[in-house]
């Protein structure tokens, strides 16, 4: 495969010009992704390579967004639909978790709704008020639809290409600070990575770290900072789907190393961290030698610009995650 | 009357035409308070700019420019009393200035903080991020006025796009069903960031809006700040006399982009905006003035000075503030703190070092 260093912001932007080609039943809609290309430019160009009658602006309504989508999708079309900031998903909740997640389940299975909504989301880069939120933990609760957060260029293109592919609605969450933090080779050809397969970033033996998204830097840098300050050697794993999660690669990991950290910037109560640690008590308990320890924003508001930073997890407090079910 | 009880037409009410002419009714406004209306539109112009120009020296977020609005902005907020309550968006920051908002108060949250000192008396809602939101708020405010049987009236501000969330729809349905005292005005500045007002609706007029929800509505010229002063000041006293809700379209235009992260050269035609230059809202009420002898080219120059030294003092002042402390934002979650947070709090503060702290931090 020709393969060509991108941002993810690029990656995205070619597999969606992929899907666009490859199936004339792809659609995109959503606010300033037409000729706009979108405020972080995951759209641009395509508008005018596909025309407005497959990629087009709505008017300003992210309820009318979903449930048109669900219409669309039942229709026979494949929208991806764009939700501008992942705090305005409250705008369409329910469409996305009454309607989009169950019209299989209503339906008894006449009917399916293969949708794929794309909303950028994740703190540190100073934006106005619900511009940072990470709403994944609050979809748990959403049977039906599945949750995708990639980390890096290469598993948002292939990601995204699988969640277009699903049968079912995908909520596929971009990490706003990784957009163009940094390039990675990736294969110009159409490629899917699977969902629902979280991915070991690094092998370890001591203790599990698992992560996802922006975390995922973040966790790396801990483990680096753990294996030179406490000599301990990390596995890192990126989740990468974050619902349904994938047990099995959570099952091995801590039956072989006995300790788990996870880390995610949404709040701790009720999300990723909790069905995680949930997922480690049923199935590894007799392998555990200490309490799951989580790392995670606080069970606050997303803060406003002037202190977010404190708000977020660094590779200080993933250290002393680390630190402590390290302890004897 | 610009307030129709059916049909608001397809003609904006309009008191001055782009050259400053006299062309309806004149209000009755004293020359103190038609002076005071320029000043505060200047202030409104000069404070976007000083916002913007620290947002890119780093010294302030995000900020959405009201350049262009400052007659739609002032002219609504004006004929407001103290008692009455306004709930807007982020492009009416000059609306929340009239109604009493500190400018330093104002500059410390575009620093990307919560002002500590939120002016509750003032009965401004913390100006809404969220597209439409605040819609409903203002409804609930004035059906509460109203269930009480207080004289109030509470006005809601959006754009043009927010007319097509549900909650601006449902709102304007509450307030014909309830017969609330509540003025809503739309914005329509003609954008909603890249989104032209013709692609959020097909119907000529929002403010016909009004007619499918039994609201009487008014289309006006929304650069025209005699004319948004006038209209909106028979809605705020048809609300206040128990006639029930208005809706209001003010027709004006954002020169600027949408938001500092914005840039409209992408998607809007410059000779658009070079057409909606020559009606400047600023500039049509300083040559009706100039007509009239109320405004000298002296006067003039010293609201120019008094305006820049104003918003300098304010942003010295918010300067001088304190930043947010590290562990601030576990402070209004709620009226007390669950155990659980008290932990989480003492928890961030076990990674905060002596130099992060309020005080000692710049």
């Amino acid at each position: 495969m020709a393969l060509r260093p991108m941002t993810m912001i690029e990656a995205l932007n070619q597999a969606l010009a992929l899907e666009l080609e490859r199936d004339e039943r792809v659609v995109l809609l959503g606010q300033d992704i037409g000729l706009n290309g979108g405020v972080f430019r995951v759209t641009d160009q395509l508008q005018r390579r596909f025309g407005e009658r497959r990629v087009f602006d709505t008017p300003l309504a992210e309820s009318a967004i979903i449930g048109t989508s669900v219409g669309m999708a039942v229709y026979g079309l494949r929208p991806i639909a764009e939700i501008q900031f992942a705090g305005f998903l409250f705008l369409c909740m329910s469409q996305l978790v009454t309607q989009a997640a169950r019209m299989r389940f209503r339906s008894g299975g006449a009917f399916s709704c293969p949708l794929v909504v794309r909303s950028p989301y994740g703190g540190g880069v100073r934006t106005p008020e619900l511009h940072s939120d990470s709403l994944e933990g609050v979809f748990l609760q959403t049977p039906g639809l599945k949750v995708v957060i990639p980390s890096n260029p290469y598993d948002a293109k292939g990601l995204l290409a699988a969640a277009v592919a699903d049968p079912d609605p995908v909520l596929f969450l971009e990490n706003i600070k990784l957009y163009r933090s940094f390039r990675q080779e990736t294969p110009e050809e159409y490629y899917t990575v699977p969902l629902g397969k979280a991915k070991t970033v690094q092998a370890g033996e001591d203790v599990s770290l698992f992560a996802y998204g922006a975390m995922v830097p973040v966790a790396l840098e801990a483990a680096q900072q753990a294996q030179r300050e406490l000599g301990i050697s990390v596995e890192v794993i990126d989740l990468r789907t974050v619902w349904p999660l994938d047990e099995e690669a959570i099952v091995s990991s801590v039956e072989k190393t006995g300790r788990a950290v996870v880390v995610h910037e949404a709040p701790r109560a009720g999300g990723i961290g909790a069905e995680v640690t949930a997922i480690i008590n049923e199935h590894c308990l007799y392998s555990l030698l200490k309490p799951v320890a989580r790392v995670t924003g606080y069970d606050t508001p997303y803060p406003v610009p002037g202190v977010e930073d404190y708000y977020l997890p660094t590779p200080a407090k993933v250290l002393a995650a680390l630190r402590q079910v390290m302890e004897p | 009357m610009a307030i129709h009880q059916i049909d608001p037409g397809l003609v904006p009410f309009q008191i001055l035409d782009p050259e400053g002419n006299l062309v309806g009714e004149m209000p009755a406004l004293s020359p103190e308070r038609l002076l005071y209306f320029y000043r505060m539109m200047r202030l409104a112009r000069a404070f976007s700019d000083r916002i913007i120009a620290l947002q890119r020296q780093g010294r302030a977020t995000t900020f959405g420019s009201l350049t262009g609005q400052e007659a739609a902005t002032v002219g609504l907020a004006a004929p407001l009393q103290p008692q009455d309550w306004l709930a807007t968006s982020y492009r009416e920051i000059a609306s929340l200035i009239v109604k009493g908002v500190p400018l330093s108060t104002l500059v410390y949250s575009f620093r990307g903080y919560t002002p500590p000192n939120w002016p509750a008396e003032t009965r401004c809602l913390p100006y809404q991020i969220v597209i439409g939101t605040q819609i409903p708020h203002a409804v609930g405010l004035a059906m509460a006025a109203k269930i009480v049987g207080d004289p109030v009236v509470a006005v809601g501000v959006c754009g043009d796009g927010a007319t097509s969330e549900g909650d601006f729809n449902e709102a304007l349905n509450f307030a014909g069903v309830f017969r609330a005292p509540v003025v809503i005005i739309v914005q329509n500045n003609g954008w909603a960031i890249s989104v032209p007002r013709h692609r959020q609706s097909a119907a000529p007029t929002l403010a016909a809006r009004g007619i499918g929800f039994g609201v009487p509505s008014a289309l006006v010229d929304g650069n025209d700040i005699l004319a948004v002063y006038e209209t909106v000041r028979q809605a705020v006293e048809r609300a206040r006399a128990g006639d029930g809700p208005t809706l209001i379209e003010l027709l004006t235009y954002r020169l600027g982009s949408h938001t500092t992260a914005d840039d409209a050269n992408r998607y809007r035609d410059p000779a658009e905006v070079e057409a909606w230059r020559a009606r400047d809202p600023i500039a049509r009420l300083q040559k009706f003035l100039r007509r009239r002898d109320l405004l000298s080219e002296e006067q003039d120059e010293e609201i120019g000075a008094s305006v820049l030294a104003e918003i300098d003092a304010a942003v010295r002042e918010a300067e001088a503030m304190p930043p947010m402390a590290p562990d601030s934002f576990f402070d209004y979650v709620s009226a007390s703190l669950p155990p659980r947070l008290q932990e989480q709090r003492a928890e961030l503060l076990r990674f905060v070092t002596p130099s992060q702290q309020p005080g000692e931090r710049h």
